[in-house]
């Protein structure tokens, strides 16, 4: 039961990292260090560029697939970790 | 032979009333009986439905329904296995990456070089010589206003003087011909535009009175003022602000002068009159000297040059005085002034809290870092920009912009580690604190035949406002370079705020 959030605990406890966001086939965060609203706009966006990320790689070769997505911005790295009925979001500050 | 005869009578029968006679009928009619007949009708069924949104506090429950720990969704935790492994390899691998150290990607047309966009001036003004004392923005960033008054000349003046605005998002922009010139009585020191209503303009003027003028207002622009009454400034009114007033969004002007007087004004615009609602003094006496600060020669009254607002604590100001001393300064002061009353309508109170280093000349600007709360800036005529932490008193850097006089500096609204500082060679000097050398890294030299500049201001767009003693405004696209955040400034401005001088 605690595993779950021992492992989430553990990644947050990385350097940089401001929060992870679990999200389920739907889109629909279930597991959250954020709050609420910042929690609900990045599942939101991050499940849908992730499955359309997934569909970009499977066109180009169908026998491939996505196994990691990283966004770097300015001021955040964001890594997608996909998976069929779920999706880890970690949000990272790499300068701090 | 005539004998009378009676003759029976004869009666006959008058034929001309007979065939005269009327002929009668007599004929019945009636109309078919209305027919009528009574029917009942109802609908035998009935459905009633309602319908009601949830209350917002179990819309937020949504989440933390998720959340309920008990029901663990089926796989999590195997998915949460196979992945943790891999983010946190990636994590560290980022945290220790510098790949992206200085990497920018160009997604808009970067503005190469500085350049002048506009050369403002207004012919009146400048052929009767007048300066350029001050400038502001109006909240939207699109119009520049420019106070004309003097800093070269003591001597008390009654001549007479304008304010100007320029809309610069206009397409045609005249530079020569500013969109409304407001005539004063007196020279203006001090001009700043209301932070939420685009058409207010604070001014203060050198009388010592406090105007506040409204532009949309085509004829008598004029809002509110102090009038020359006893509760307003004797001196010359060097800076004004508006700060935010006890009721929600009520705005109110604070004016500071060299009499060493800040006073606090609501604006009623109904009566056209400014009201006093508290009034701080500045009195050598009550200020919390420091040691090295007693050194300091000067009279009693410690005049105000300069003032700044936190942004991040509405009570809290900072005045930089003619003596060279900056003073970090409450509004919620409770302490009596010891001074004698001018005749103000309020109780005076003394503001200092804490003083920094002093300099050696008057502090001409002070202004607070947009991005941590401790820093500010502050420039004075010994030629110096000291970059301080509010928790300290020596500066945290000391930085030589000029061999003259420097009249204003101001922070990057973007770039946390840029500040620019005017001169009184009418150079502008723009410093970036992530160099490792403390020298100016741009110097832009304006055409104002060494005429100082006196004052200087961003807008959101980042473009800057030079005011001159020729009595031109400057408008400066700054190049890409300054108007870009690097990675990693903030974590270095929070390491330079932390820094504790030996």
């Amino acid at each position: 039961m605690a595993e779950v959030e021992e492992t989430l605990k553990r990644i947050q406890a990385h350097k940089g990292v401001i929060g992870t966001i679990v999200v389920n086939a739907e889109g629909i965060p279930i597991r959250t260090t954020l709050d609420n609203s910042t929690t609900v706009q990045y599942a939101g966006l991050l499940h849908q560029l992730a499955m359309k990320a997934r569909s970009t790689v499977r066109d180009i070769d169908p026998q491939n697939d996505l196994t990691f997505l990283r966004i770097r911005s300015k001021k955040h790295e964001i890594m997608v970790a996909p998976d069929k009925d779920y999706l880890l979001i970690v949000i990272q500050n790499p300068s701090e | 032979m005539f004998t009378d005869e009676s003759l029976d009578v004869v009666g006959f029968q008058s034929s001309w009333k007979k065939s005269h006679g009327q002929t009668q009928d007599s004929k019945t009619s009636q109309t078919v009986p209305v027919h009528t007949a009574e029917a009942e009708t109802q609908v035998r069924s009935v459905v009633s439905n309602s319908t009601q949104t949830d209350p917002s506090e179990s819309l937020n429950d949504q989440l933390t329904l998720h959340l309920d720990l008990s029901a663990e969704p089926p796989g999590l935790r195997d998915f949460l296995h196979r992945v943790e492994d891999l983010v946190i390899q990636e994590l560290v691998k980022n945290s220790k990456s510098h790949a992206f150290d200085g990497y920018e990607v160009n997604w808009t047309d970067q503005h190469e070089t500085v350049s002048c966009l506009f050369r403002l001036g207004f012919c009146e003004a400048q052929d009767r010589g007048l300066q350029v004392t001050s400038v502001s923005w109006n909240c939207t960033g699109s119009v520049i206003v420019c106070a004309f008054g003097r800093v070269d000349d003591g001597d008390w003046s009654t001549e007479r003087s304008y304010v100007c605005t320029w809309n610069l998002d206009r397409r045609r922009v005249n530079p020569k011909q500013p969109d409304m010139v407001i005539e004063t009585a007196t020279p203006v020191m001090s001009v700043s535009f209301h932070p939420l209503r685009p058409s207010l303009i604070a001014g203060g003027l050198y009388s010592g009175e406090v105007m506040v003028w409204d532009t949309s207002r085509t004829q008598d622009p004029v809002l509110a003022q102090t009038g020359m009454c006893s509760n307003t400034h004797k001196e010359p009114v060097y800076e004004v602000k508006w700060v935010p007033g006890p009721r929600r969004g009520e705005m109110l002007v604070v004016s500071a002068c060299s009499g060493g007087r800040v006073l606090r004004w609501s604006v009623d615009g109904a009566e056209g009159k400014l009201i006093l609602t508290s009034g701080f003094a500045l009195i050598r006496q009550q200020l919390p000297l420091s040691r090295s600060a007693n050194r300091v020669r000067g009279d009693t009254a410690i005049g105000v040059t300069s003032l700044a607002l936190s942004p991040w604590d509405t009570d809290m100001f900072l005045v930089g005085t003619e003596g060279g001393l900056v003073l970090k300064c409450s509004f919620s002061s409770q302490t009596v002034a010891a001074v004698p009353s001018d005749g103000e309508s309020v109780t005076l109170h003394a503001p200092a809290q804490f003083s920094f280093s002093p300099r050696a000349g008057p502090i001409q600007s002070l202004h607070f870092s947009p991005f941590h709360r401790n820093l500010f800036v502050s420039v004075g005529t010994d030629g110096l920009a000291h970059v301080h932490s509010v928790l300290q008193p020596a500066p945290l850097l000391s930085l030589r912009v000029s061999d003259s006089y420097v009249f204003g500096a101001r922070w990057s609204p973007v770039r946390p580690l840029v500040f620019v500082a005017v001169t009184g060679q009418g150079v502008l000097q723009v410093f970036d604190l992530g160099q490792k050398c403390l020298r100016p890294v741009a110097t832009i030299e304006q055409d104002t035949g060494a005429q100082s500049a006196l004052c200087v201001e961003f807008n959101q767009q980042q473009l800057l406002a030079v005011g001159n003693a020729d009595g031109t405004v400057n408008i400066w696209q700054l190049s890409g370079e300054f108007t870009e955040q690097q990675p990693r400034e903030n974590a270095i401005l929070q390491q330079l705020a932390d820094d504790v001088p030996e």
